[in-house]
């Protein structure tokens, strides 16, 4: 299983040893997460490339995904042009990368604050119980059967398509599953004795919260993250085929094949090469997510 | 019983006027000023005022709530900016192709998904189980947009066996249903895979109670513990699991809809937004807000169709 | 001499674990004639319930490899294909097991997971099946059978349940019946119903009972033959009564030492140790009497706790559940009162209630002087330093994600107790005080077995140096030996810190060898309280006696006829929102002895 540093008789750990010892032993939670679905690793480095491919995106990507060249208009591909040109002879290659950075920013963006914010409102309503978790939960379930592409398309619509409003518009959508995600672990956890222990040893409501459930919860709330980013990535491309994605010019993964599409029947190029870069980016979080959550997930816990 | 239901219609009563006030929210509040949404920033005095007046706006803020409210109730849903029609005569017009769409495609995933889902737990760590994973996997990370745009180029330009084109409103049975056919293909594989996952995730949770152990001790044979004990069991998360997965299935249609060029509410909330119809956009808010209430109703009716111990809780 | 009805031969099971094939039971011989009912005793671990999944094969293939052999009136099983062995589960062997709660499909109606069987293994329509599951209803004394059979598991009892499940696995008249700690999860008013039934019904039918059990008291009432197991091997096997009387294996005595002996402790007042199973550390028998000068170091008066129970339309309370109804006690300083009682009759409330974990209805609960009910935020905060609670599960009272370290620095922290630099010399100090090492600080829980995190808690607990700790079902849920362990450890620590324990259990064996004296609880009231010796061996409530008849007692000779086979079932404390209690009073019967009006 996990490897614990030995200590020597007498020794007197401090507090930061705890604390070191504490997130080691998420850590190496973790890594044998990982190790019992091989898949997750294949997940996890496929994204990181992408990843990676997005940041460097400003100096790998071989033309300005902007410039715009009437001479090479829908081109199919060929050495100059690997994935061709588009409608205004732009190179299809360095619009996909150029469209990762905004694939990944608003995804990233939206459920790294749909995460906090549903994990804090998930957790108080499980850890308080009673009327509160009613109230709340009610409205969650409301705002999650909601359909998430409409919601966001009104949003969206209501507000303008930029940047900052899809963060807005997805995280909405995203907040109401991490409250549902947070709060069955909490209200599990709740009812474990270590939490009326805590109480009978006099801790508050935050160090209960925030010391011992916040812990306990996190491997499973992050490992829903990264299925929830996916289906971020997924609503961004929808809207932005939908024609609500960021402003053109600025290259979109969902925006190039809308364009695309409107050539499918000549230049299949067009629509198909981006439709490939989501594929493979929501595939492999999917993968990574998956892998994890059987590791994570107590239910499937006590049949090894 | 009855205390059940009754319960759950009024949980529905609450949730509607809850989602209708979202609605109003973002409609109304969201923008700022609606009609400068509208008319966009180069719009003159004059014509913002006129808008304002048409659309209700010059009165306060709670007075417009109520006359939203009642206006729904009594299905006054305003008229259309574009096509000066009531709103709710265009979108009953359309209705129908959409639920059509959404509900072949719902049959078509539960018939698919299940099954699967529970091959892939009573073969769990076995081929077909990696599989079913799989093919679910790639299913579920498809935007239905791509998944769509292929299977119209495949099977409608290279092998011309289904319309581009599927107008929903062909005259004879065998028309509608290959106008149909791709569509709902199209939705019904992303919905399978949703069910498969779920359907072998709590599978795999039944597999593991001591019920079937008990199961077994009978000298039951394995198709009938797995059907009729395990199957039973692990149908009540799948049923609210797919209660909420049509909220991903009304999104998704909007997308095919469009790719298809076919009739129904996406068409119609598409071309609202292109052309700032914002009282259709408004009335389609509502008709969503219906059909999910509706939904969710319907999903917690069955469940205590399923669990005979909902009852008397 | 005829074939036994179970041959069981150099068994031996493993579990694939990590590649390799670990053995779990070790060539293990036993045979159980026809009538006959062979007990396997032994602890968690022991390999007990695996040998029973062995012989029914219900083992996870490809986990799991079975080897010997297994012969049924000279059959071997372990030879038979899947199909034949079906045949053979529910047909010829049938089976119960420990959780009545969860062996029950819950969507599907008791009549019919019974008539399953029946269609199964003896090829009859629904409907013969349906008139034969309520003969068996009978059969197994379910009242009301006819209405019953339509009902889903979640309207049974625990009892009930363990009904149905002896039902279903009787229904093909088994030549064996193999029962897996049946009673283990019910109460012990509802085990003696249990094993009276199982006997009763062996001498009916005449089939031969595989009983697996922990409980030494539970092998005496029902065995003719004692099979007893240690990690995987057979130790011993004697008959019964040669077992009782002239045990060999030292693991035998151990565990014939764990029984109750209800009065039999000998003329102390104070509590005895458990013997141990080897003679290292063995401690000086406790010899301290409670400090009765003064006022008591808690005084709980008319102590009431209710829920509402809430239904109906509108989730309106239709009812009350009267958990804690008017009770009074009181609490010396270096003293033990047990509060014994059956599930759902507020022992646990009461404890929770004290400390306010819970927020009673009324009454006072006067700690120290001071009147908890009457107590600020802040002032409950310090009273909880100085009356602490230790849990049931050894397994949930330990956050996981936590060093040991930590958790018993926390509290100190938490209520500045000390300076930070102080605070680690101060763990390796509780940590030796509960017999763990120091290096076990820098480890987390689940690298700690039950009774080293039973320890773990008691540090955390004693951390804040309180005078009174709440022992909540504390060792419940431990095997005997190590319960034995930490009792002896609460002993000894109430020794030398003159600790007052409230300690609430449901076993009598524990409860006579901890307590002073004894409080029974019923409903939520106290009906009988009073020195220890006086209730164990002088019960004057009718539910004290009752309940003290129920206990499974240690001695093969005296298998109990218990007065005709009793259903009644444990009342429930749900009332009417209108119900008002009916005025009763306790009256002295003794030295301290009180007993309730009944």
């Amino acid at each position: 299983m996990t490897t614990q540093p030995t200590a020597a008789t007498g020794q007197r750990p401090s507090r930061m040893t705890y604390y070191r010892l504490a997130i080691a032993t998420v850590l190496s939670g973790l890594f044998n997460a990982f190790n019992a679905n091989k898949t997750s690793w294949v997940g996890l480095a496929v994204f990181l490339i992408v990843a990676l491919l997005a940041i460097l995106a400003p100096v790998i990507a071989p033309y300005d995904p902007l410039q715009q060249n009437i001479l090479f208009r829908l081109k199919p591909p060929s050495e100059a042009h690997w994935f061709g040109t588009d409608y205004y002879g732009r190179d299809t290659l360095s619009r996909i990368l150029w469209g990762a950075r905004i694939s990944l920013t608003i995804g990233l963006l939206a459920i790294g604050s749909a995460m906090i914010i549903g994990t804090l409102i998930g957790m108080v309503a499980g850890y308080f119980g009673g009327r509160t978790d009613l109230l709340v939960m009610q409205v969650m379930d409301v705002l999650l059967a909601f359909p998430s592409l409409i919601l966001g398309l009104i949003v969206v619509a209501m507000l303008g398509p930029s940047v900052a409003n899809l963060v807005i518009a997805i995280a909405l959508t995203a907040i109401p599953p991490f409250a549902r995600i947070a709060r069955a672990p909490t209200i599990a956890v709740k009812n474990r004795e270590f939490i009326e222990a805590g109480h009978a040893l006099g801790y508050s409501h935050m160090r209960l919260m925030f010391r011992h459930i916040l812990p306990n919860i996190a491997p499973e709330v992050l490992v829903m993250g990264s299925l929830w980013l996916a289906t971020a990535i997924r609503v961004e491309a929808s809207l932005a085929f939908i024609g609500l994605g960021v402003n053109p010019p600025t290259a979109t993964w969902g925006g190039m094949i809308r364009e695309g599409f409107e050539n499918i029947l000549d230049s299949f190029w067009l629509a198909l090469f981006p439709s490939l870069a989501i594929l493979v980016v929501v595939f492999s979080l999917n993968l990574l997510g998956d892998g994890l959550r059987d590791a994570v997930d107590p239910r499937l816990k006590g049949e090894q | 019983m009855t205390a059940f239901v009754l319960k759950r219609l009024g949980f529905a009563a609450i949730t509607l006027f809850a989602v209708l006030t979202i609605v109003f929210f973002i409609v109304r509040v969201l923008p700022g000023d609606p009609a400068l949404a509208i008319l966009g920033d180069q719009a003159s005095q004059s014509a913002l005022e006129a808008l304002r007046i048409r659309l209700g706006l010059d009165v306060p803020l709670y007075q417009q709530y109520f006359v939203f409210l009642g206006g729904v109730v009594v299905g006054d849903w305003g008229v259309s900016m574009v096509s000066g029609r009531p709103v709710i005569e265009e979108i009953l017009k359309v209705l129908p192709a959409t639920i059509e769409l959404t509900v072949a495609s719902l049959i078509l995933g539960i018939v698919v998904g299940v099954p699967f889902g529970v091959w892939s737990a009573v073969r769990r760590n076995k081929l077909p189980d990696y599989l079913a994973r799989i093919a679910s996997l790639l299913g579920l990370s498809f935007p239905a947009f791509v998944s769509a745009v292929l299977l119209l180029l495949f099977f409608s330009i290279h092998l011309r066996w289904f319309p581009v084109i599927s107008s929903g409103q062909g005259s004879g049975l065998a028309d509608r249903l290959r106008d149909l056919a791709l569509p709902a293909i199209n939705l019904g594989l992303i919905m399978a895979a949703y069910i498969t996952r779920v359907t072998r995730s709590a599978m795999l949770e039944v597999l593991n109670q001591d019920y079937v152990r008990t199961a077994r001790a009978k000298g039951l044979a394995f198709a009938i513990i797995v059907w009729r004990h395990c199957l039973r069991n692990a149908l009540i998360p799948v049923v609210t699991v797919v209660g909420l997965y049509l909220g991903i299935l009304i999104g998704n249609s909007v997308l095919t809809e469009i790719v298809f060029n076919r009739p129904g509410l996406g068409k119609l909330i598409v071309g609202a937004l292109n052309q700032r119809d914002y009282t259709m956009l408004q009335g389609m808010m509502v008709i969503y807000t219906l059909i999910v209430v509706l939904v969710n109703l319907i999903t917690d009716l069955t469940y205590g169709l399923i669990d005979p111990r909902i009852k008397y809780s | 001499m005829t074939e036994p009805v179970l041959k069981v031969e150099g068994l031996t099971t493993s579990f694939r674990v990590d590649g390799a094939l670990v053995p779990v039971v070790r060539n293990l011989d036993f045979t159980i004639d026809t009538g006959e009912t062979v007990a396997i005793v032994g602890e968690s671990g022991s390999g007990k319930s695996v040998t029973a999944l062995s012989i029914m094969r219900l083992l996870q293939e490809g986990t799991s490899r079975i080897e010997g052999s297994v012969r049924l009136s000279g059959r071997d099983l372990l030879t038979l294909d899947e199909e034949a062995m079906r045949d053979v589960r529910g047909g010829e062997i049938g089976m119960i097991f420990q959780e009545p709660m969860t062996s029950l499909n819950p969507v599907l109606k008791i009549g019919f997971q019974i008539a399953e069987v029946l269609r199964r293994h003896r090829g009859m329509s629904q409907a013969q099946a349906e008139t034969e599951v309520l003969r068996l209803f009978d059969l197994v004394r379910i009242p009301d059978a006819k209405r019953r059979i339509g009902e889903y598991p979640h309207s049974f009892s625990g009892g009930m349940r363990q009904r149905a499940m002896i039902a279903m696995a009787l229904a093909c008249q088994p030549k064996l019946l193999i029962a897996d700690e049946p009673t283990t999860a019910l109460d012990v008013t509802i085990q003696a119903q249990i094993l009276q039934l199982v006997r009763e019904l062996q001498s009916e039918i005449g089939m031969a009972v595989m009983f697996i059990t922990h409980d030494m008291g539970v092998v005496a009432e029902i065995s003719d033959r004692v099979v007893v197991m240690l990690r995987g091997d057979k130790v011993e096997e004697a008959p019964v009564d040669r077992l009782f009387a002239a045990p060999e294996h030292p693991y035998t005595k151990m565990l014939l030492g764990a029984v109750p002996r209800l009065g039999g402790l000998g003329d102390t007042r104070t509590p005895r140790r458990f013997p141990k199973l080897d003679d290292t550390g063995a401690g000086p028998e406790p010899d301290n009497e409670p400090d009765m000068r003064g006022a008591p170091l808690l005084e709980v008066r008319n102590l009431t706790t209710r829920f509402s129970v809430r239904g109906g339309l509108l989730n309106r309370p239709v009812g009350n559940v009267h958990a804690v109804e008017d009770v009074s006690l009181t609490l010396a300083a270096g003293e033990t009162l047990a509060l014994v009682g059956e599930s759902g009759c507020g022992k646990s409330t009461t404890g929770r209630s004290i400390l306010r974990l819970v927020q009673p209805a009324g009454g006072e609960i006067l700690f120290e002087g001071k009147d908890l009910m009457a107590a600020s935020h802040a002032e409950l905060r310090l009273a909880r330093q100085r009356l602490q609670m230790i849990f049931q599960d050894p397994y949930g009272s330990l956050n996981p994600r936590q060093a040991v370290g930590s958790a018993i620095a926390e509290p100190i922290r938490v209520h500045k107790l000390m300076a930070d630099e102080a605070i680690p010399d101060r763990v390796n100090e509780l940590l030796r005080l509960v017999g763990l090492k120091e290096e076990h600080a820098l480890r987390f829980p689940h690298e700690f077995s039950g009774g080293q995190r039973q320890r773990i808690c008691i540090a955390r607990s004693l951390a804040l140096e309180p005078k009174m700790i709440v022992a909540d079902e504390s060792v419940s849920a431990l095997d005997a030996s190590i319960k034995a362990q930490v009792v002896n450890l609460m002993l000894d620590l109430q020794r030398e810190l003159g600790l007052a324990y409230l300690f609430i259990s449901h076993d009598i064996a524990v409860v006579e060898r901890v307590s002073h004296r004894i409080a029974v609880m019923l409903l939520g009231e106290i009906v009988e309280i009073g020195p220890r010796d006086a209730v164990l061996r002088n019960p004057q409530h009718p539910y004290t006696k009752k309940l003290i008849e129920a206990v499974p007692v240690p001695d093969p000779a005296d298998k109990r006829q218990r007065g005709g086979l009793l259903t009644d079932e444990l009342k429930s404390p749900v009332r009417a929102l209108d119900w008002a209690r009916p005025p009763s009073r306790m009256y002295p019967v003794g030295e301290g002895h009180m007993v309730r009006e009944f």
